[in-house]
């Protein structure tokens, strides 16, 4: 800041005396006394009372031994999966319980013993120590600074200009290989997040029974989830494909959709949409079936299950995506295509 | 140094020292430090519940890498815990269960890390809020305060990657929710995402990859900083309060050797202790209960570790915007509070340097503030704990709820309303409190103490006895500076013509006004005050 | 009283004030408190019909309707099945006392013969899902590792990892299971009962439901092991960090509250 010439410091407080008096007046009724004279502790003055302490302090430490005693006693003793009802704290692993306790009691009693023994019996002299600047004397600097000119001057660092700029130019590229290294780390996103399992004539697996859904299964107000046909819990990209083609199943009375499209892409009233929150991406399905909401439990973006999906709350920018759906030959539920837009977050590229 | 040759009758340890003392001039180092004075405060003793909590983190943390397999390869659960028995899960979460039922004290170490982690936070946030409000962080502390502020987000990430490492339920939608966060990074969020996950979420990388970060890259970085956080306590000696017999220029207490040896190496154990029986009495993340993470399930009361809690209210307070333009999305939703995070935590870091350049005070600073008597900066720092806390309660808006029967929609709105009102009712109320006790501190040195005790004069009237206060807390009262605004003097030179005044010093000018200008501190009694009252008619 | 004012000036008055005040407050509202047991309906105690449609008419007719079709207060009952009667009469939250954001479960005032009329009539308007039969809902010998991941599925989401409740939009929750029956639960996810959606069947078979059950009874049952110790309500972090901070750092704040003070000296000065 370069506040320094064009301030004075005169709104400073005036400095004040080595020991703390102010120096203006000699007679300052709030001077600085000194420090107050050193009073005795009991166990200062009465040897019975030191004794006490001492004893205190040697009980303790004796505490924590035995506690280490019993730590090593419980960890023999106890099986691992005993369970016993303690007091107020519930059903809990005794083996748990007992080694944090005696662990904890070991360790405490050596630092409460440490403490009152310092506390008691160590002296409680206060003394004062003195403060030196942290800054270095003006010599001190100037001799610094000419040492830096000499060496600075000695490596010619500012007349070969030549050689500077080629320095600066090979240490700024070389973290480059540094960056390079990283590229590694992932693929590229092209358009993986575009799309999902979901495909025409993928039929709709209900996720409790790993069975295809038929649309007589799915009674109104209730609460259905599904993944494509073809998903097995035991494929290796499992998880990135749920990420993407969870989806929530609901029965809706077709006079109460209020969104023409919702309507149009369900199936007597059953709609499918996306179980991924499109605000951050949480599996989304507090469904209340009597408001058609449903809540995200993770940031409360609240949708209209009625309405398109439509964010009627909460931090959610877009709309749940719906997947077109139909009955195929044999009477089951399936995709009519992918979604036709991204599924969970948006991205700069969602567009 | 050749003592040892010279005193072949020295004892043993002795005859150590001087080894080594040949070996690494150990003698000038303690000379330095082994009697060093350390002032007594409960305040001064944050710090150290901080070290050591980190303390005890790295070594339980040890101690679970050795039973903790950070993968994510799929594996179907076998162990002992009978409601998991035969569902899929990663390799980290199955290990992490063996921990916590098949090794004996693993549960009780992994409690112990977690709790001390939760609890390492708060103490580095209490710690930083008492060198804040005391104004310890002056010069020339100002570098150490920033190392602690960097100590403080680093935690609070070596943290949240630790909690994510056992790739549960819970931690797993914290983990999408980092994904979705990265996602909406303008342009290159989705390359950040692939890279970070190595390819789509949840993919099979981010375990162990939040593994190294969490054991090597962070801790490594914060063992650094710590070192230098202590290396310069010791080099610039603690602050103290004012007091008799204390000054800018010295530090009274008691030695390190041996009283803060027996104090501080003490307290390292009766942190352990506690954390321990904490450990022993109280479940902390059941991962068993909350089960193994798939993208497809949730449970509600979603959040993450309260270090963390302050973004997640930030990011569902957010209204859900998004611009749509030219095929790219901008997802202002969620990319503000993205923003917004980082800034929460930089206002309060920065502080001090504000302050430095509107008090223009280049002095060093060893006397610790009362808070009360720096009103302005003691009003600042509460706007934003209030601030931050607001943030929290945005952040476990859905536990409010529940727990007080209200609607979640209404506490939502409350947050966005108050994350504006709040702060500033705060800094008021603050500042107007200081400056009371500011009035009464003033009104104690002139009148004394009153004593309660009524007295009734010879012609009827009543009067309460103040008793005087002694010498000690008279000079305790009245040895804080007051600066005086900065005055900015003429806009005219002597010539007439016009100053010209640069943007930033009439700022500057301006701050210091509201910093120190009339109304805003209370000028304390001056010895001509003083004298008068107490010559003129006694005390009353 | 003479100590007592001669006090009222020491440093520490205010604080041992303010603690007091607290306090008081604190009993107060424990005292004044609203207690949470509903009025006995006394309209629907007092009559001794034994008759279900009698019953229907006086404590259900006004909002669903004289014939069970329904109203602008209450949804039609056609098709609902004794099961949704069983779980909302016995549980209290049938009849409703004030209509709110969510009819809460209170003291149920009717007896399981008048409960069971009550059923039949309204089976009688519709076919819906009868009363499970103890088979149908005892989840002895299930898969509980099973009905853990089916509770992730289905239920946590409104219910929490361990069934502890959680929020809904606009006051509304999805209450905490701990101690509701097993043939409730059955019920309840049978029939969907306000706003929560049914798991029917044909989506969740019987034996299913079973298993959701015997996990349920596993992780939130007063008995319910927890090894690590408290289980701090099974809320996650929230309840987690007030624990850290109060009992955790508020104890090492003590401890260094007492490694600072000074030692008692052994006269006052």
């Amino acid at each position: 800041m370069s506040s320094q010439d064009n301030s004075p410091e005169e709104h400073l407080p005036s400095e004040q005396g080595a020991h703390g008096g102010a120096v203006a007046r000699k007679d300052d009724p709030f001077a600085d006394p000194g420090l107050p004279p050193h009073l005795p502790r009991i166990q200062d003055i009465d040897e019975r009372a030191a004794r006490r302490s001492e004893r205190t302090v040697a009980f303790l430490f004796v505490l924590s031994m035995l506690a280490t005693v019993a730590f090593i006693a419980s960890y023999v003793a106890f099986p691992i999966d005993k369970i016993v009802y303690v007091f107020p704290f519930g059903h809990v692993s005794i083996l748990n319980f007992a080694l944090g306790i005696t662990l904890g009691l070991a360790l405490f009693c050596i630092g409460a013993g440490a403490v009152h023994w310092a506390r008691t019996l160590m002296s409680d002299r206060e003394v004062p120590d003195d403060r030196h600047a942290i800054e270095a004397p003006p010599e001190v600097r100037a001799k610094v600074m000419q040492d830096f000119a000499d060496g600075a001057a000695e490596s010619g660092f500012g007349r070969r200009k030549l050689i500077r700029n080629t320095m600066f130019g090979a240490m700024a590229l070389v973290p480059l290989s540094g960056v390079m290294l990283l590229r590694d780390l992932g693929p590229l996103p092209e358009k993986k997040l575009r799309s999902t399992m979901w495909a025409k004539g993928k039929q709709l697996i209900n996720m409790n029974t790993n069975q295809p859904l038929r649309p007589e299964d799915v009674a109104v107000g209730s609460l259905t989830f599904a993944m494509p046909e073809g998903l097995k819990e035991e494929n290796a990209d499992f998880q990135e494909q749920i990420a993407k083609a969870a989806l929530m199943i609901v029965r809706i009375q077709p006079d109460e959709i209020k969104n023409k499209r919702e309507l149009d892409w369900s199936h007597q009233g059953i709609v499918a949409f996306s179980k991924i929150c499109t605000h951050v991406g949480c599996p989304i399905s507090l469904y209340e079936q009597q408001t058609h909401h449903v809540l995200c439990p993770c940031h409360q973006s609240t949708f209209d299950l009625s309405d398109g999906a439509k964010v009627i709350f909460g931090p959610a920018g877009h709309a749940l995506p719906q997947l077109r759906i139909g009955v195929n030959g044999q009477g089951n539920l399936e995709a009519l295509g992918d979604f036709d837009e991204p599924v969970g977050p948006a991205f700069w590229e969602r567009g | 140094m050749s003592t040892a040759e010279e005193n072949p009758r020295a004892a043993a340890g002795e005859r150590i020292a001087d080894w080594a003392d040949g070996r690494l001039g150990i003698y000038s180092l303690a000379k330095a430090n082994m009697r060093k004075i350390f002032p007594d405060h409960w305040s001064f003793m944050l710090g150290e519940v901080s070290l050591y909590s980190f303390i005890i983190i790295i070594l339980t943390g040890v101690y679970l890498t050795l039973f903790f397999h950070p993968s994510m390869n799929e594996v179907v659960y076998h162990g002992s815990y009978v409601p998991l028995q035969g569902i899929r899960m990663s390799e980290a979460f199955n290990s992490t269960v063996n921990i916590s039922f098949d090794v004996r004290g693993g549960l009780l170490v992994r409690q112990i890390h977690h709790w001390a982690a939760l609890i390492f936070l708060a103490a580095m946030f209490v710690h930083m809020m008492r060198v804040f409000f005391t104004g310890a962080f002056r010069k020339p502390r100002e570098v150490n305060w920033l190392f602690g502020f960097l100590l403080f987000v680093l935690g609070m990430f070596t943290g949240f990657t630790g909690y994510s490492l056992p790739d549960d339920l819970l931690s797993g939608t914290g983990v999408r929710f980092m994904e979705g966060a990265i996602l909406s990074v303008p342009i290159v969020g989705t390359y950040l995402s692939m890279f970070l996950y190595g390819g789509e979420f949840p993919g099979g990388d981010f375990v162990s990859r939040f593994y190294s970060i969490h054991i090597l890259l962070l801790p490594g970085i914060m063992l650094g900083l710590v070192a230098a956080h202590l290396i310069l306590v010791f080099y610039h000696k603690h602050t103290q309060f004012a007091g008799p017999g204390r000054t800018e220029k010295n530090v009274v207490g008691m030695p390190l050797l041996p009283i803060y040896i027996a104090k501080a190496g003490g307290f390292f154990f009766l942190v352990f202790g506690l954390i321990a029986m904490v450990a022993a009495i109280a479940t902390i993340n059941p991962i068993w209960a909350i089960g193994p993470y798939r993208p497809d399930q949730v449970s509600t009361g979603a959040q993450p570790d309260w270090y963390m809690g302050f973004s997640e209210g930030l990011i569902r307070v957010m209204p859900g915007w998004e611009i749509n333009f030219a095929g790219h999305t901008l997802v202002l939703g969620v990319f503000i509070p993205l923003v917004v995070f980082p800034l929460v935590l930089a206002v309060i870091a920065i502080y001090p340097f504000l302050e430095a350049w509107v008090t223009g005070d280049r002095r060093e600073h060893h006397i610790a503030d009362r808070p009360r008597n720096a009103p302005t900066r003691t009003a600042f720092g509460a706007a934003w704990i209030s601030w931050y806390f607001v943030l929290l309660v945005g952040g476990g808006n859905d536990i409010f709820a529940t727990h007080f029967h209200l609607s979640i929609n209404s506490i939502t709105w409350f947050v966005r309303v108050s994350f504006f009102v709040v702060p500033v009712l705060v800094f008021l109320a603050t500042k107007r409190v200081c400056m009371g006790l500011q009035r009464r501190d003033a009104e104690k040195v002139l009148h004394g103490r009153e004593s309660g005790l009524i007295k009734r004069l010879p012609h009827g009237e009543f009067v309460e006895v103040h008793t005087p206060l002694e010498q000690g807390d008279l000079h305790r009262l009245t040895a804080h500076e007051q600066y005086a605004p900065l005055a900015v003097g003429e806009t005219t030179d002597e010539n007439g013509v016009e100053r010209r005044l640069g943007r930033g010093e009439k700022l500057r000018a301006k701050l210091s006004k509201g910093y120190y200008g009339e109304g805003n501190q209370i000028p304390k009694p001056t010895a001509e005050e003083y004298e008068e009252i107490t010559s003129g008619h006694g005390h009353h | 009283m003479k100590k007592l004012s001669a006090r009222r000036r020491h440093p520490l008055a205010a604080v041992v004030v303010l603690l007091l005040a607290l306090a008081a407050t604190g009993g107060l509202y424990a005292a004044f408190a609203p207690a949470d047991k509903a009025q006995a309906d006394t309209a629907a105690q007092s009559l001794n019909i034994d008759e279900g449609k009698k019953l229907y008419d006086v404590g259900c007719a006004s909002c669903h309707g004289t014939g069970g079709q329904g109203s602008s207060d209450g949804p039609s009952l056609v098709g609902v099945g004794s099961a949704a009667v069983d779980f909302q009469v016995s549980t209290g939250r049938m009849p409703a006392k004030q209509p709110g954001p969510q009819i809460e479960k209170k003291a149920n005032t009717y007896s399981n013969k008048e409960i069971s009329q009550l059923a039949a009539y309204v089976a009688s308007l519709g076919a819906g899902p009868g009363i499970p039969s103890s088979q149908e809902y005892d989840p002895a010998g299930s898969d509980v590792a099973k009905g853990g991941e089916l509770f992730r599925t289905n239920c946590t989401q409104c219910h929490n990892f361990s069934g502890e409740g959680g929020a809904l939009t606009n006051g509304k929750f999805a209450p905490d299971l701990e101690g509701v029956s097993a043939k409730h639960i059955y019920e309840a996810m049978q029939t969907g009962p306000q706003n929560m959606p049914s798991f029917p069947d044909t989506t969740m078979p019987s034996a299913q439901k079973k298993q959701i059950i015997a996990y349920i009874k596993t992780v939130n049952a007063s008995q319910s092991e927890s090894p690590g110790g408290l289980s701090l309500g099974g809320l996650g972090p929230v309840s987690e960090g007030l624990f850290a901070w109060i009992f955790g750092l508020g104890a090492l704040i003590a401890v260094a509250v007492w490694i600072a003070a000074h030692t008692a000296k052994a006269k006052k000065s």
